[in-house]
């Protein structure tokens, strides 16, 4: 099966959540060096709730499409939940299997989001 | 043109894979029938060690082994097979070669290399002139990604100790003229030892280290058709005669007692434990299979290929296609890496993998390079003698489905 099914060519060229947020309380930074791929994740949380989550960067079709497929799972959902996902979540939302050489790509979004959340402005 | 479909035969792996599109030489180049069987027949029939055993077996393995230094000094235009140090490859070699000359660098010298290296002949050096409290110079490229005269000119002086460059970029493709940059380094400080990284040269096109008048020249067996752990430091033998050993063991010695240990001559001294036999042997192999098609004739036939590639990109893509690396045509190996508007290459690469056509995609190596171009990452297709237009077509068409996927055309 081709990795590049309808599902991600679609987050890619349509991203959800791409942008900023003035009001963040939660932003993190990451970057897959090897590979050119650098995420920017900006959070707000209220009462313990992903309220608002956008990310910007760029990067391959997995890495940006992850990122859009993950914001919008993590909407309303609280930042326990958030922090307890793992890389097997993220395949369960992108619906594709990924080689070891493209893994990194498709869990920047993940660490971004965690890196975040565990840190305050 | 080479007759492909017949050198196709001499490679197994399209045996296995018929269809395969093989367009990743640069990192690797297939091995042959010839290399395979020297290297089975090593391991089956005489798997002994060199040079210390008695009996024939291992005489028959020393013999062997011994006839791919001769063979290589005489391939690459040595002056004697002791100038042939056996290395693991050409980032073993550089690294080797940096630790030989380690002891002659002290803090104010300085050692240039250019900003289209590989990461093998930067960060030896790099670590070298850090250790050393020594001045690293990167030397610039011009627009087309050559190496800038002038900025050669400015880079050496009376403090310049070693100068390395690539004689073939990884990624730009690029033909430098190896011997006019010695004469130009050499005219303006005669003492600067210079090493050429020739690994991407070595199978392609003619070459000669004394007509280069290369003091060290580092290469791999693997990029030309022989087994992964095989590699070549040339060493001018009036400088090797003078370097210490910097690796000990087993091998190397002559009389480990005395208190100034006598070490054995060059290359020997240079080679402690025992080495990649098998696959040295069939480097052996790997050079008769190039001697016998050509260096000549294999330089036509990639660098034609090349050029039919560029102008069938730049012919189907326009615009969306940029190819980085020299324009005229005579000046580039069959080396081409391009991007596609804003394609990320790690996504070509991975449709084109799915496809069967092998390309790679990435910095390649060389991070400062690419900075130097402000790309992230580029996709690079290399080619070999066993590629032909059909490759090329091939890969253009699902080139086509991803601009169409990602850009919408």
């Amino acid at each position: 099966m081709s990795l590049y099914q309808d599902l991600i060519l679609d987050h890619y060229r349509n991203p959800r959540n791409q942008g900023t947020l003035k009001n963040a309380t939660h932003s993190a930074d990451a970057a897959n060096l090897s590979c050119g791929d650098k995420l920017h994740i900006d959070i707000i949380v209220k009462n313990d709730i992903i309220e608002e989550v956008k990310f910007s960067g760029s990067g391959c079709a997995i890495s940006q499409s992850s990122a859009s497929l993950l914001t919008e799972h993590i909407r309303k959902h609280t930042v326990k939940q958030a922090l307890s996902l793992e890389p097997k979540d993220i395949l369960d939302l992108i619906l594709v299997t990924l080689s070891p050489a493209r893994l990194k790509c498709g869990l920047l979004s993940l660490e971004t989001v965690k890196k975040a959340l565990n840190q305050e402005k | 043109m080479l007759n492909t479909s017949q050198i196709k035969k001499d490679f197994p792996l399209f045996t296995h894979h018929p269809d395969l599109v093989y367009l990743d030489s640069a990192a690797t180049a297939l091995k042959t029938q010839g290399v395979i069987d020297a290297e089975r027949a090593y391991l089956e029939e005489y798997s002994t060690n060199v040079m210390r055993g008695l009996y024939p077996l291992a005489e028959t393995a020393t013999e062997k082994f011994e006839m791919t230094r001769e063979k290589m000094a005489t391939f690459i235009g040595a002056k004697s097979s002791s100038e042939i140090i056996f290395t693991s490859g050409t980032t073993d070699a550089l690294n080797l070669v940096s630790k030989l000359l380690a002891s002659q660098i002290e803090k104010g010298d300085t050692l240039v290399t250019t900003a289209m290296e590989h990461h093998s002949n930067f960060l030896p050096w790099k670590e070298l002139a850090k250790t050393k409290s020594a001045d690293l110079h990167i030397v610039s490229l011009t627009k087309e990604g050559m190496i800038d005269r002038e900025s050669l000119k400015k880079s050496i002086d009376e403090h310049t100790k070693i100068a390395s460059f690539s004689a073939v970029s990884n990624v730009l493709g690029t033909i430098n003229p190896v011997k006019e940059i010695i004469a130009l380094i050499r005219s303006i400080n005669p003492k600067t030892l210079i090493v050429i990284d020739a690994a991407q040269a070595v199978c392609h096109m003619p070459m000669s280290v004394s007509d280069w008048d290369a003091d060290f020249v580092a290469f791999s067996g693997h990029k030309m058709f022989g087994p992964t752990g095989t590699g070549i430091l040339y060493g001018k033998y009036s400088l090797l005669e003078t370097l210490p050993p910097v690796n000990f063991g087993g091998g190397m010695v002559l009389d480990s007692c005395a208190e100034d240990t006598l070490y054995k001559e060059s290359p020997y001294c240079f080679e402690a434990g025992t080495p990649n036999i098998g696959g040295m042997i069939a480097l052996g192999s790997a050079i008769d299979y190039i001697e016998n098609i050509g260096l000549q004739n294999i330089h036509l036939h990639e660098t034609t290929l090349a050029s039919y590639a560029i102008e069938k990109l730049k012919e189907t893509f326009g615009e969306d296609i940029s190819i980085i690396g020299p324009s005229k045509k005579e000046k580039r190996s069959g080396i081409i890496a391009f991007t596609l508007a804003n394609v990320h290459p790690h996504d070509i690469a991975g449709i084109l993998g799915e496809q069967n056509i092998c390309v790679r995609a990435g910095e390649h190596c060389t991070t400062p390079l690419h900075h130097s171009l402000r790309l992230s990452a580029t996709t690079r297709l290399s080619l070999s003698i066993y590629n032909n237009e059909n490759d090329i077509d091939k890969f253009i068409s699902v080139l086509k489905e991803i601009q169409a996927m990602f850009l919408n055309k």
